[in-house]
């Protein structure tokens, strides 16, 4: 991924160490651990806060396509991830104060499908899918994909790190849904690839992390939630939970998106990643709920509370993302942070 | 040298088939307030008799009467409170 552009004292020196060598980094490693321990302490909340995201965000991207400049032997340096842990831990305390879980279901993988149906079925928030079929003018569809492509361009790669560590019915499921996600084998139907297309058919740039500058907080912060569930093997539940509801809360907004970009004339090309998804995720989200979360629980039950948490905390942390962008809209305003990316 | 160095032709890349010669057993579930998923190796044709479009191996069937793409499940039956149970 091309570096993107610091967004304050943190970020900064976390671009200016990784992008140098691992001897010539130990005195900014020393210097970045004061700095984020002063930081999380002191910000009002790390969901909104752009430097502490992007941090996260591009400590994160080490494990997946790198950063360009950043040497690969930064992955496991432990200082680095010693850094990278004290942001997560502030992170993931936040997440966790966004979830209540109610009366626990049963652990039967029926219970769990369930449950999973009921809180993914209840009303959160605005509905970005209802304006955009409506409303949303080609700018926002822009704005739209902006959001949408700092995920979808690696659309699939975060649940994966969860694979090795099930087994079963569940591993199977979750195999099951990320070959889909992946193309079944066709790189040009991998939902990222679609992706790229609908992006391409806008006028954008479809290289990942090409408008990672334009991304506000939140916006990355729905995406290290996902990293963070991913990469640490203890919130393999959360990482199961997350997709789960990911996939029960994707068919019917993404029949609504591409009604959005139908509505202003763009053709199949900018729409076939959307209306894949709705038949693709009435699919996964019966695979997801039944066989890889309730497969889980049922070989597993103490892992209900982290699956139930995982499947609250995204809903949660998309709904606050949405939030945001509905309110730039509703009053005029752009939901980026300003950015060449966008001006060009 | 015992390998064969002459050219070899392309190898023709086999259209892509979903139902495989080794069978494997097929499985319906009748997804409680949702749709029929069925996995295996099946055929899913019209009542012409024709293969219906097919994109992925395992699918769901719309029993609620409610998706815009049947025989394909879009989800409708969250939306029109579909139950299987009387």
């Amino acid at each position: 991924m091309k570096q993107p552009s610091p967004r304050g004292e943190i970020s900064t020196l976390v671009l200016n160490t990784i992008t140098g060598t691992v001897d010539a980094g130990q005195d900014s490693l020393a210097r970045l651990a004061t700095l984020v321990e002063e930081a999380v302490a002191a910000v009002p909340d790390i969901l909104y806060d752009d430097d502490l995201q992007l941090a996260l965000f591009c400590l994160y991207e080490l494990h997946y396509s790198g950063i360009d400049e950043a040497g690969d032997d930064w992955e496991w340096n432990p200082d680095l991830l010693r850094v990278r842990q004290q942001i997560e831990k502030a992170f993931e305390r936040r997440v966790r104060d966004e979830v209540i879980l109610g009366d626990l279901p049963g652990t039967t993988s029926e219970a769990v499908c369930a449950e999973l149906f009921r809180m993914t079925g209840a009303d959160s928030g605005p509905s970005m899918s209802r304006f955009v079929a409506k409303s949303a003018t080609d700018d926002q569809l822009h704005e739209f994909a902006v959001h949408k492509s700092i995920f979808q361009l690696k659309e699939a790669d975060p649940h994966t790190f969860a694979i090795p560590r099930l087994s079963g019915r569940a591993k199977a499921a979750l195999v099951e849904i990320q070959a889909d996600e992946y193309g079944n084998g066709l790189p040009a139907r991998m939902h990222s690839a679609l992706f790229a297309r609908t992006m391409r058919e806008l006028g954008m740039d479809d290289t990942y992390g090409a408008y990672l500058d334009a991304a506000p907080a939140i916006t990355l912060a729905t995406n290290n939630v996902m990293s963070l569930f991913g990469l640490n093997r203890r919130l393999r539940g959360a990482a199961v939970g997350h997709l789960a509801a990911y996939e029960m809360t994707s068919s019917q907004p993404n029949r609504l998106y591409s009604r959005g970009f139908k509505r202003h004339g763009y053709g199949e090309g900018a729409t076939e990643y959307f209306d894949e998804h709705v038949e693709a995720d009435a699919v996964h989200e019966q695979i997801a709920g039944r066989d890889m979360a309730g497969g889980l629980v049922e070989s597993d039950p103490g892992l209900l509370q982290d699956v139930l948490f995982g499947a609250a905390a995204g809903l949660a942390i998309d709904t606050r993302m949405t939030i945001h962008i509905m309110e730039a809209w509703e009053s005029g305003r752009s939901s980026l942070r300003p950015s060449a990316a966008m001006a060009s | 040298m015992t390998a064969d160095m002459t050219p070899k032709a392309p190898v023709p890349v086999p259209e892509r088939s979903l139902n495989s010669g080794n069978a494997a057993p097929v499985s319906i579930v009748a997804c409680p307030n949702g749709p029929l998923l069925i996995r295996g190796d099946f055929e899913l044709v019209g009542a012409d008799g024709e293969e219906l479009p097919r994109t992925r191996r395992t699918v769901a069937l719309c029993r609620c009467g409610a998706s815009v793409l049947k025989p394909y499940c879009d989800g409708s039956h969250k939306l029109t409170g579909f139950r299987s149970e009387p």
